[in-house]
């Protein structure tokens, strides 16, 4: 039961990791001399980086939206985890804490989905320009939530 | 401060007393506030607000005065002026019947609405407020732009999603938990007659002589309360209750 416990904590906090890294770090598009994130357009010139905002796109702001969401919402599926666990009679199911999950998992997907299709949009499809490893930790954060979430959802609490 | 030593009592009374309306009269001058950049779209209009504070009171002789500066030009020209009660607007220039003054001196606000936004109105506002003896001051620019649509800011969609996702969730979480206490508290006080019921069985099987001449009542009584549980326990349980309801 320990072990099972632990390892649903570790599932959670390892798609929160994910959730934060490919929120955050600066390596969603990645093309010869010129890296692109969320949140920042850098490109690497000879002497140091030069970054500028990226773009006031509708559609990058979504993906923006619902990365930080879904970090919110699986935040809060923490939380609620902790709190269930406790409080929650015994035969109980995480319902809520599943539902969160499921909803954080929904909204890196939608994100991830929405870059994909829309980058072009934003930016300019020229210079081939490729997916980076934070788009991908992205699209692996989404099963994992998903699953972590169902397993919230089957699992009933013993003593 | 300057007092001769030899100077009368009332002299240096004098002095101070000048000398603290000098002091309480702020030689601050008249401000003029406007915002710094405001976005039109074609077609719609647009307000150029424009507020001021004075230390002085507000004088009839108040004067409010719009000059404007095209994007590309140098020079720049007055398209509304007010003085006197009376305001004048442009009806020669390229703001002919476009302007709407919607100020009022007496609360502080020298406003104007722009209508019917052209690509030609892109440039720098002055407003410019004189309200004698208070006339020094800055004035104030505000920059037009107009757009075909207003571009998106930055964080406005953003915010806009978070916002109202995180506020659907709270919603459908509130009315869930309303709907789970109800069902709850329904639950419970079908609990409490169905107990009551097993008490009121438990103290028929002593008396059961009444039992054949109270049913009909019980039967009403049922059909009033709507017990959708299984039939024959209404009819087994249900007659303690009638009979609790009767004491």
């Amino acid at each position: 039961m320990l072990l099972l416990l632990l390892g649903i904590i570790v599932l959670h906090i390892s798609v929160l990791v994910l959730l934060f890294v490919s929120t955050i770090v600066s390596q969603w598009l990645v093309g010869n001399g010129h890296r692109a994130d969320l949140w920042l357009n850098c490109t690497i010139p000879v002497y140091q980086f030069r970054c500028i905002t990226s773009s006031t796109n509708e559609w990058l702001q979504s993906v923006q939206a619902l990365m930080i969401l879904s970090i919110i919402f699986s935040v809060i599926s923490l939380f609620m985890f902790f709190c269930q666990l406790f409080t929650l009679t015994k035969g109980g199911r995480f319902y809520l804490t599943g539902i969160f999950q499921i909803l954080a998992g929904l909204c890196v997907m939608s994100g991830a989905a929405i870059f994909t299709v829309r980058h072009t949009d934003w930016h300019p499809s020229t210079d081939n320009a490729s997916f980076g490893f934070a788009y991908i930790l992205s699209w692996v954060a989404f099963p994992l939530a998903i699953l972590s979430g169902v397993i919230y959802v089957i699992l009933r609490k013993r003593e | 401060m300057g007092i001769p030593a030899n100077a009368g009592r009332a002299k240096p009374f004098l002095f101070s007393v000048l000398m603290s309306t000098m002091v309480l009269t702020p030689t601050l001058a008249i401000k003029v506030y406007t915002a710094n950049e405001i976005h039109g779209t074609v077609g719609s209009k647009i307000k150029l607000s424009c507020s001021f504070w004075s230390n002085e009171w507000i004088s009839d002789d108040i004067s409010i005065t719009w000059h404007f500066q095209p994007e590309r030009g140098k020079d720049s020209i007055s398209i509304f002026h007010y003085a006197k009660g009376q305001h004048y607007i442009d009806n020669v220039g390229s703001f002919k019947e476009r302007i709407e003054w919607i100020g009022d001196p007496h609360w502080k606000d020298g406003s104007i609405i722009i209508h019917d936004l052209e690509y030609t109105d892109n440039g720098t506002y002055t407003c410019d407020v004189k309200n004698p003896p208070d006339i020094v001051g800055r004035t104030s620019q505000v920059t037009l732009y107009v757009f075909e649509n207003v571009p998106v800011r930055y964080g406005q969609v953003l915010g806009a999603i978070i916002g109202g996702v995180l506020a659907v969730v709270l919603v459908v979480l509130l009315i869930a938990y309303l709907i789970r206490y109800c069902w709850l508290r329904r639950q419970a006080t079908l609990q409490r007659r169905l107990s009551a019921m097993e008490k009121g069985k438990l103290r028929l099987g002593k008396d059961s002589s009444k039992r054949r001449h109270q049913t009909p009542v019980l039967y009403a009584m049922l059909d009033h309360s709507r017990l959708t549980k299984s039939s024959e326990k209404k009819s087994r349980g249900g007659l303690g209750d009638s009979r609790k309801d009767k004491k």
